[in-house]
């Protein structure tokens, strides 16, 4: 028995070693940690909350598209099992050969692809012209920008990135987008800020470069002063209170949308998840009931050996 | 330990078979293989890892069905198999974190031979074949991790194929050779995705030489002393250590389906969720966490020796950290195999395995200050450990006595009490 403790606890350490490595990898660079979030879809058993989806789909087709892509992600995807707008049954008033269930079907998706703010580039067509026309839920949402100069232009010259993966892309993803859209300050008195740039605690940056010259000797902060904390970026905060109108009654607040919309944008990104950790849950049980079996088996085969 | 055959055909197509290609006969004794009573948990890792093998080329080959190897589509392809492939986000958790659990089982395999000496005569050739698998493994993981082609593998790919313009002469057209080209790019890709499908069956080929090889000179076991009775000393290989290795894995798949359900990216980095960009160099390139200690090693060459640079020291260092295990069977000069029954070798092994772990804890951390001193250290003492202490102790230390047989070993203590001061019975023995 005591070889296998020794054997159990070196397995345990080595793989502790591993993980407060990987710990040890997150952590880093001259930002501020992101606020640690409360989210729907953590943990074991986490889902997403279906209304949170909806919400958080609105505050990006209202804001953050205005700007950012969401490339991987197409309008029958909001419709799917799972999805922001997935319907089991079909509301009244929709033709009974009608599946609702089916994302391509779905007739909030069609109105939401139909109604949507960019139309998709098509064509060419007979006249071997390209055209312009309303997005279908087979469509990937279209983009704001035709192409990467047009939107550094429109930027200050800053390329405002896809969202689709954006909450895995970045460590702490959901916390970090969140601290982020929320986290804007002040610039602070030692820094001189260019036009078009903001301040944020959070973004990964470096701030000694735009310290004004006063506070630095060679390139290094002079004594008694800091580098603030984390970044300059070309986004202005993207939200403020009320400016998106929900229907449900949830708080209209700053902390509010950008809750919903990490909710979204963790959806955009890992879409899969719910059924993901449904059948994790089954794969583990079955698991540990076969390795019960398997031990059980072990003990009876070896036992005339051990005595 | 070869063993006499015990295979009699009894139906006349067996008989017909066996005398044309005795396959069932082959079968039949590979279960009856006579194996040490004593093996402990430590020895489950040999199935652990040939389940790993098959669980990658079989997840690995359904996701080249669907991966489009060019720099324009990877990334999207990849992508496509999470969002619209039935199942897809299953395959490619279990491919990426089949990888990590891979080398975590093989890092314990191999551990286990050092502290076991499963390196020594007669099973050299067991060993070397091991750090050839090895070898092939990294290669394969390497070129893998570059498909997804995301930032790190991108920038993962450019500074690791460019460690080999630090040859001197050659190394300028071998880093040529290995682009296809003068940048990482589609030829790139196109390559590294060509040997990634390759090269798991060369694995595959040289772990049936492995396995080939330890059936002819048997076991290892925690004593480290030979079968000297198959009646007293080993069981078949079937049901015994089926049963035995069948519990190991299913505990081992437990650990597996942990991080392929509920941690899916814990182990990868996110800058790999952002698409290649040639232009936007990531502030901090690191490999995955099962290359860390290698490239601590790496960068932990700071400085000129002699007429060579820096780099090309880095390269020889990290490059001779695993061949060094080749010669590994001759560097022991103790004639015990098990380090149950060398106190004093035990001590420097535990340090040794520090020393690992801490180069994989400083690969991960920036090279600079206490970080690339600590990492010289144990770099130092990875090689002083391979190239002196265990030359060395071989003939200073004085070994415990052995147990006159396996069987012996796992007797009940109260009535053996010269081996029950080795660290532990065997796991058998419980």
């Amino acid at each position: 028995m005591k070889r296998m403790f020794t054997a159990r606890t070196l397995m345990i350490a080595l793989f502790a070693a591993f993980a407060g490595h990987s710990a040890a990898l997150a952590a880093g660079g001259g930002a501020k940690h992101p606020e640690h979030q409360h989210w729907h879809f953590s943990g074991v058993f986490g889902t997403y909350d279906q209304n949170a989806l909806q919400r958080g789909y609105q505050v990006y087709e209202t804001v953050c598209s205005n700007c950012h892509s969401l490339n991987l992600v197409a309008f029958r995807n909001l419709g799917q099992k799972g999805g922001p707008f997935y319907l089991a049954e079909c509301p009244e008033g929709v033709a009974d050969s009608i599946d609702c269930s089916n994302p391509n079907d779905n007739p909030i998706v069609k109105a939401l692809a139909a109604k949507y703010k960019y139309q998709v580039t098509d064509g060419p067509d007979d006249t071997g012209e390209m055209f312009q026309r309303e997005a279908l839920p087979a469509d990937r949402i279209p983009p704001p920008y035709a192409n990467e100069q047009l939107a550094r232009m429109a930027n200050n010259n800053a390329l405002p990135p896809d969202l689709s993966l954006i909450t895995k892309a970045r460590k702490a993803g959901p916390d970090y987008v969140y601290s982020l859209i929320t986290g804007y300050e002040d610039p602070p008195p030692t820094v001189n800020l260019a036009p078009g740039q903001h301040y944020n605690p959070y973004f990964e940056g470096d701030m000694t470069a735009v310290m004004k010259p006063e506070y630095l000797h060679q390139g290094h902060p002079v004594d008694g002063v800091e580098v603030p904390p984390g970044g300059t970026l070309a986004m202005a905060p993207p939200l403020a209170d009320g400016i998106i109108e929900y229907g449900d009654g949830s708080p209209q607040t700053v902390e509010q949308y950008a809750k919903d919309v990490v909710e979204f944008l963790m959806w955009a990104a890992e879409p899969k998840m719910e059924a993901r950790k449904a059948l994790g849950v089954m794969t583990i049980i079955y698991l540990i009931i076969l390795a019960c079996i398997l031990y059980w088996s072990y003990r009876k085969i070896w036992e005339h050996l051990k005595k | 330990m070869s063993h006499a055959s015990t295979y009699k055909p009894s139906t006349g197509i067996e008989k017909w078979l066996d005398k044309r290609l005795p396959i069932i006969r082959m079968s039949a004794d590979f279960m009856d293989f006579p194996t040490p009573k004593n093996l402990n948990y430590w020895w489950t890792f040999g199935g652990i890892l040939a389940v790993c093998l098959v669980i990658q080329i079989i997840t690995g080959v359904v996701l080249a069905m669907h991966y489009t190897p060019h720099v324009d589509m990877a990334f999207n392809s990849v992508e496509h198999i999470m969002r619209d492939v039935n199942y897809g986000w299953l395959l490619r958790y279990i491919h990426s974190n089949g990888a990590s659990m891979f080398f975590l089982a093989v890092y314990i395999h191999m551990f286990r031979g050092l502290y076991y000496g499963s390196y020594k005569e007669p099973r050299e050739v067991v060993w070397m074949l091991g750090v050839v698998i090895f070898l092939l493994m990294m290669a394969t993981a390497f070129m893998g991790y570059v498909l997804p082609w995301g930032q790190m593998s991108y920038w993962g790919a450019t500074v690791i194929t460019n460690l080999f313009s630090a040859i001197p002469l050659v190394g300028d057209d071998i880093r040529t050779l290995l682009w296809g080209g003068f940048s990482v790019d589609n030829p790139t890709l196109n390559r590294f995705f060509s040997l990634h499908y390759l090269l798991p069956f060369a694995i595959f080929g040289v772990v049936a030489l492995h396995i080939w090889a330890f059936h002819t000179s048997g076991n290892n076991n925690p004593s480290g002393v030979e079968i000297k009775d198959v009646k007293k000393d080993a069981v078949p290989f079937h049901p015994y250590y089926t049963v035995k290795d069948g519990f190991a894995i299913v505990v081992f798949l437990i650990l597996f389906a942990a991080f392929v359900f509920f941690n899916p990216n814990g182990l990868g980095h996110a800058d790999n969720y952002i698409e290649a960009n040639p232009l936007s160099t990531p502030a901090h390139i690191v490999p995955e966490w099962y290359f860390l200690p290698f490239y601590a090693m790496l960068r932990a060459i700071t400085f000129d020796i002699g007429p060579i640079p820096a780099k090309l020291g880095g390269v020889i260092t990290m490059f001779s950290s695993i061949l060094v295990l080749f010669v590994l069977p001759w560097l022991d000069t103790s004639k015990v195999r098990s380090m149950r029954y060398r106190p004093v070798a035990r001590m420097w092994f535990v340090l040794f395995v520090v020393a690992a772990v801490a180069l994989g804890y400083l690969g991960g951390k920036p090279a600079e200050g206490t970080y690339v001193m600590l990492a010289q250290i144990a770099t130092a003492y990875y090689f002083a450990f391979f190239l002196i202490i265990l030359p060395l102790l071989g003939i200073l230390e004085t070994p415990k006595p052995l147990p006159r047989s396996i069987a012996e070993s796992v007797l009940p203590k109260a009535s053996k009490p010269e081996t029950s001061a080795a660290p532990g019975a065997p796991a058998a023995a419980e």
